[in-house]
């Protein structure tokens, strides 16, 4: 069993207003460590056995077509042992 | 003139948009999301609401039902579609229109009464407004800021595809203050505002949204 991970960002240019309000919360409680916070999505898919090539080529697929909105978001695909 | 509203898993404005259709007299056809029959309609309408809980992103999911497959191939064959808030997220998922609707710019949800500017008259949706005129039209939405890239924007601007744009003040971050645009081909409108909840003063900040739906049933009897 293996997991297929996802990882959907926003692009860099394109304004992120949920993660400029986590942002915004950090200082109110003392955490003055970050200059810019971005959120994004993660996809946690788990697979029978070791993903083969052709699975992740679909996990690809899926990707570009329902999780992400290639307009707007980038995404990552990585496999977790 | 048969008019289909379809009504997705979590469509909120479906029986209002079938209303505004009667109240414009055409004949409101309800259509169903899971099934490919577009019941001989000649128009179709999009409507709002949190289709599929907005799970994934507003409209990911929707794009996928049986009667899109339907209306996305008709749409590129020239067949009307309005799509209206929710209907508008489900056509840029689509690709039937650019760019895309992200989380209001303040982050909340917006529900009051907009003055728009119409500002492209030539699609079958809004052929009964004047270039430049105002309107009132609410909005109801958290995810309506459109985004879009520079060259798309540019497209845009120039072909004269911008259909409504937020006059006075920006609620949301929209770029250029697009609240609706249409496609190359001018038969596919997307907008953020609820002309169907515009149609009559007992329910509405005025009657300015029923052209939107006179204007349909005009250019389907000029064809």
């Amino acid at each position: 069993m293996a997991t297929i991970i996802v990882e959907v960002m926003l692009k860099p240019e394109i304004l992120d207003p949920q993660g400029q309000a986590v942002a915004a919360a950090l200082p109110r409680l003392g955490f003055n460590f970050a200059q810019s916070v971005r959120q994004g999505k993660r996809f946690e898919i788990v697979v029978a056995g070791e993903p083969t090539h052709a699975q992740l080529a679909e996990v690809e697929q899926a990707a570009e077509k329902l999780l992400s909105n290639p307009v707007i978001e980038t995404y990552v695909v990585k496999v977790e042992k | 003139m048969r008019i289909g509203v379809v009504t997705f898993p979590g469509s909120l404005d479906d029986s209002s948009a079938l209303r505004a259709i009667r109240l414009a007299g055409g004949e409101a056809v309800p259509l169903f999301h899971a099934s490919d029959d577009l019941k001989e309609v000649q128009a179709v309408v999009l409507p709002g609401g949190f289709s599929y809980g907005d799970y994934l992103r507003c409209g990911a999911i929707s794009r996928f039902a049986p009667i899109m497959s339907s209306i996305i191939v008709a749409a590129e064959h020239g067949f009307p579609v309005l799509g209206i808030c929710n209907g508008f997220q489900i056509l840029t998922e689509s690709h039937l229109l650019p760019g895309a609707l992200i989380r209001n710019q303040d982050l909340h949800f917006i529900c009051k009464d907009q003055p728009l500017t119409v500002e492209n008259v030539n699609t079958p949706w809004t052929s009964g407004y004047t270039k430049g005129e105002r309107i009132v039209v609410p909005i109801k939405n958290g995810e309506g800021s459109f985004q879009a890239s520079a060259q798309t924007l540019s497209e845009l601007e120039d072909e004269g595809r911008v259909v409504l744009r937020y006059a006075d003040v920006n609620p949301n971050g929209s770029q250029n203050n697009i609240a609706g645009i249409t496609n190359a081909r001018g038969n596919v409108v997307g907008v953020m505002p609820h002309p169907e909840q515009a149609i009559e003063s007992l329910t509405g900040p005025s009657e300015d949204g029923l052209t939107f739906f006179t204007s349909i049933l005009h250019s389907l009897v000029g064809r």
